[in-house]
Order: C-alpha cells, then sequence, then structure tokens
C-alpha cells in the first residue's frame, strides 16, 4: 500500500502504525512505563493524543522519534491495545522515509564503534534511523 | 533429534562464545543444530512499519528453509528470536504480509507461518525439561548467587513472543535452579538496557543499565545472565556497577562440564 501523495501526515502514521490512536482512555500507562520518559520532549500519551486529533506537526520535529527504544514496555501494558511504540515508529518512519531525514549516516559510524561493539547495534540502529 | 539452526549475524563475529557454548551443549544433551544455508541477517530490530515487506524477507527466508526440512527453527539471540517470531505471526496471521512477501519470493510453495521457531531456553524447558537437564549436571554452580537478565526482547509483545509471563518471568529462573545456582530475583530484570540506542545517546544506555545492575546487585546477585549480544555489550559498557554478565550458554557449558572443550 504505497504513500498517496494527498494524504495527511495523520492519516499516513495510522496507516503505517496499523493502529486507533481513538481507542486511548487516556490511562497514561505508556508514559508511566516508558524508560526513555525523561528525555522525551513529547511523551509516549501525547503522542498518541496529538494523532487522534490530526495534529502532528510537532510529532515529525520531535526528539522523541530518536529516544524511544522499541522496548515494547507500552505496547505491553496499555490496556486498550494502542500501541504507543508503534505510533512512535510510523512518525520516525515518515521522517526517514523523506530525503535527507535519517538520524544516522553511514560518516559517524567510525567515531561511534568501539573493539566490542556487536553488528547487532549497527543493525539495529541503521533498521530505526535511517531508510 | 535435528532442529534448524539460526545464528545470526552477531553470533558469528563478536558473540561467538553464545554460540560455541550452545552447540557443544546441545551435542551433549542430544540434539543437534543444524546451520541453515545461506542464512540472511535478521535485521536486529522488527520492523513495525505495517507496511514494510522488504525488510522481513529475510526472516522468511529462514523459516521457508527450516519449513523444508521439516524442521523446528532455533535461535539463540534475543534479537533474531524476537524478529523471527514476529515476522513468523504476520505470515501467519497478516494476510496481506503473507499475500505481497510470497508475490515477492515467488516460493515453490507459499510460506504461511508453518514453521515453529523454538529459543534455546524453550527448548531447555519444554523438549528436555529442567529436571532432566538437572541430572545432567556433572558440575553444578553451587552456591552462586545469579540474575537472569531478561530484557525486553524475549518478553515482548508477549502475546506473539509467548515466551514467558512478560511481568514476572521464571524460565531463566528454573534454568538458574537446575545448573544448581541460586536465582536471584531483581525488580529491573525485565526492563529495557537502552538497545540500539546506546550507539548515539550513550548517557542514556548507561542510567538504564546502571539501574538494572544496582537493582540486581541490591538482592544480592553476583553475576548476571543474558541471551542478548546487545544487552550484553551495554551492561559491560555502560553499567558502573561491577557485575560480570555471562551468556547463559557459558554457565550451562560449565555445569555440564563442556566448558574446555567448547
Amino acid at each position: 500500500m504505497s504513500m498517496s501523495h494527498g494524504k495527511n501526515q495523520a492519516e499516513q502514521i495510522r496507516e503505517i502504525s496499523g493502529t486507533n490512536p481513538l481507542k486511548c482512555m487516556k490511562c497514561g500507562k505508556c508514559s508511566a512505563t516508558c524508560p526513555a520518559f525523561n528525555e522525551m520532549d513529547i511523551k509516549p500519551h501525547q503522542f498518541v493524543s496529538y494523532v487522534a486529533n490530526n495534529n502532528v506537526e510537532e510529532l515529525v520535529k520531535s526528539e522523541s522519534l530518536w529516544k524511544c527504544l522499541s522496548c515494547f514496555a507500552c505496547v505491553e501494558r496499555c490496556p486498550r491495545d494502542v500501541k504507543p511504540g508503534k505510533i512512535i515508529d510510523a512518525a520516525r518512519q515518515l521522517v526517514v522515509r523523506e530525503r535527507g531525514g535519517s538520524y544516522l549516516t553511514a560518516d559517524e559510524i567510525p567515531e561511534l564503534l568501539d573493539d566490542e561493539t556487536p553488528q547487532q547495534l549497527l543493525v539495529s540502529a541503521y533498521r530505526r534511523y535511517k531508510r | 533429534m535435528k532442529y534448524s539452526y539460526y545464528p545470526g549475524c552477531t553470533l558469528k563475529n563478536k558473540a561467538k562464545d553464545l554460540d560455541a557454548y550452545a552447540r557443544a551443549s546441545a551435542q551433549a544433551l542430544g540434539f543437534e543444530l543444524e546451520e541453515i544455508e545461506n542464512w540472511q541477517c535478521c535485521g536486529g530490530v522488527y520492523p513495525l512499519g505495517s507496511d514494510e515487506i522488504a525488510t522481513k524477507l529475510s526472516s522468511v527466508r529462514a523459516l521457508n528453509e527450516a519449513k523444508e526440512k521439516g524442521q523446528d527453527l532455533v535461535t539463540l539471540c534475543s534479537a533474531c528470536h524476537h524478529v523471527i517470531k514476529r515476522v513468523n505471526d504476520d505470515m501467519k496471521n497478516v494476510d496481506d504480509i503473507r499475500f505481497r512477501a510470497n508475490n515477492y519470493l515467488k516460493l515453490d510453495t507459499p510460506y504461511a507461518g508453518e514453521t515453529k521457531v523454538v529459543h534455546f531456553l524453550e527448548l531447555l524447558r519444554d523438549t528436555i525439561g529442567f529436571d532432566e537437564l538437572k541430572k545432567r549436571v556433572v558440575k553444578p554452580l553451587t552456591g552462586k548467587k545469579i540474575g537472569a537478565y531478561y530484557g525486553c526482547l524475549l518478553l515482548r509483545p508477549s502475546g506473539i513472543l509467548a515466551f514467558d509471563d512478560p511481568e514476572n518471568p521464571k524460565i531463566m529462573e528454573d534454568f538458574i535452579r537446575a545448573l544448581g545456582a541460586t536465582p536471584v530475583i531483581y525488580p529491573y530484570r525485565n526492563e529495557c538496557c537502552g538497545g540500539y540506542i546506546s550507539l548515539k545517546e550513550k548517557d542514556m544506555a548507561k542510567n538504564m543499565c546502571d539501574k538494572i545492575t544496582e537493582s540486581a546487585s541490591g538482592f544480592g546477585a553476583d553475576m548476571l545472565i543474558t541471551a542478548c549480544p546487545l544487552c550484553m555489550y551495554n551492561l559491560n559498557k555502560s553499567a558502573s556497577k561491577d557485575i560480570p554478565v555471562y551468556y547463559f550458554t557459558e554457565l550451562l557449558a560449565e555445569a555440564l562440564g563442556l566448558k574446555e572443550e567448547a
């Protein structure tokens, strides 16, 4: 299902994530359980609310896109099965799928490595940060 | 008993121990791990976007190869297990993904999630049994107080991973008991180590790993065990407490008296 250009970003986020943010009952459990909460400028529960209200301009500029760990704590513990982590990932996808939207470039890599860096770290980071 | 085996990229390089001790232990316990041919990297993280297909194909190829051999697919690395198990669930239950992945791969027979994906720990629990494992132990790790570090990838989302109770798992504690050691249960054992965040946000990963190791030490653990090379790296790199971290297979091989051979 390719993205048509006419679709607004909120719709694209819903489509990529395959979730329905309107199911949210605003209990805040996602943010309460998020290990990256302190580092996020927009918190997981706010992410859900922004997308529900079609207000996503702030989201694609948010630092939170690069702080989410995909640890699925919010997904596991959401009583309404909204999957906030998938919503954050979909916003991240919107950014990295744009030309120049990567959070990681090959040039940066050598400086970030040490003797123990597992391959798993590099492939995982590339998958999340770059298209 | 023969199983298809998917080692994954890191087990061929920085995490050779995780692989070597597992193979030696498997042989001693009477099952054979047959490495699938020409496996490709799983990608390390499951592609969350519901429109992602290409990034799931390497997992489907591995799954299909096991299917063609009529074998279960055994994994060791938490990340490979997580990715392959979730892609398998997609191929079984998500019509759109199954349809498009099969269109792309053009296999002789379409793949529809037939393969059973089994983590090495599940094999010990469900096929060998921890009671039986205990009988095979020749050098019990008596007196060692070991904290199991689960992390995220083996447990969540529990509906698909179906590995153990995601909030109060016990498979690794039962494993530790079978080896003759004492498990230490501590609150942060299923919290995230930071994962891939440690590449660019090193302080953030360090803070998270400090919480984990302080929690484990505080509850009396002398060492931690993990199944994940990235958890191992993050815990070793980032944690301020000096608590050793081992792959669970290393302790297994030690208890089975195989450590020198492996």
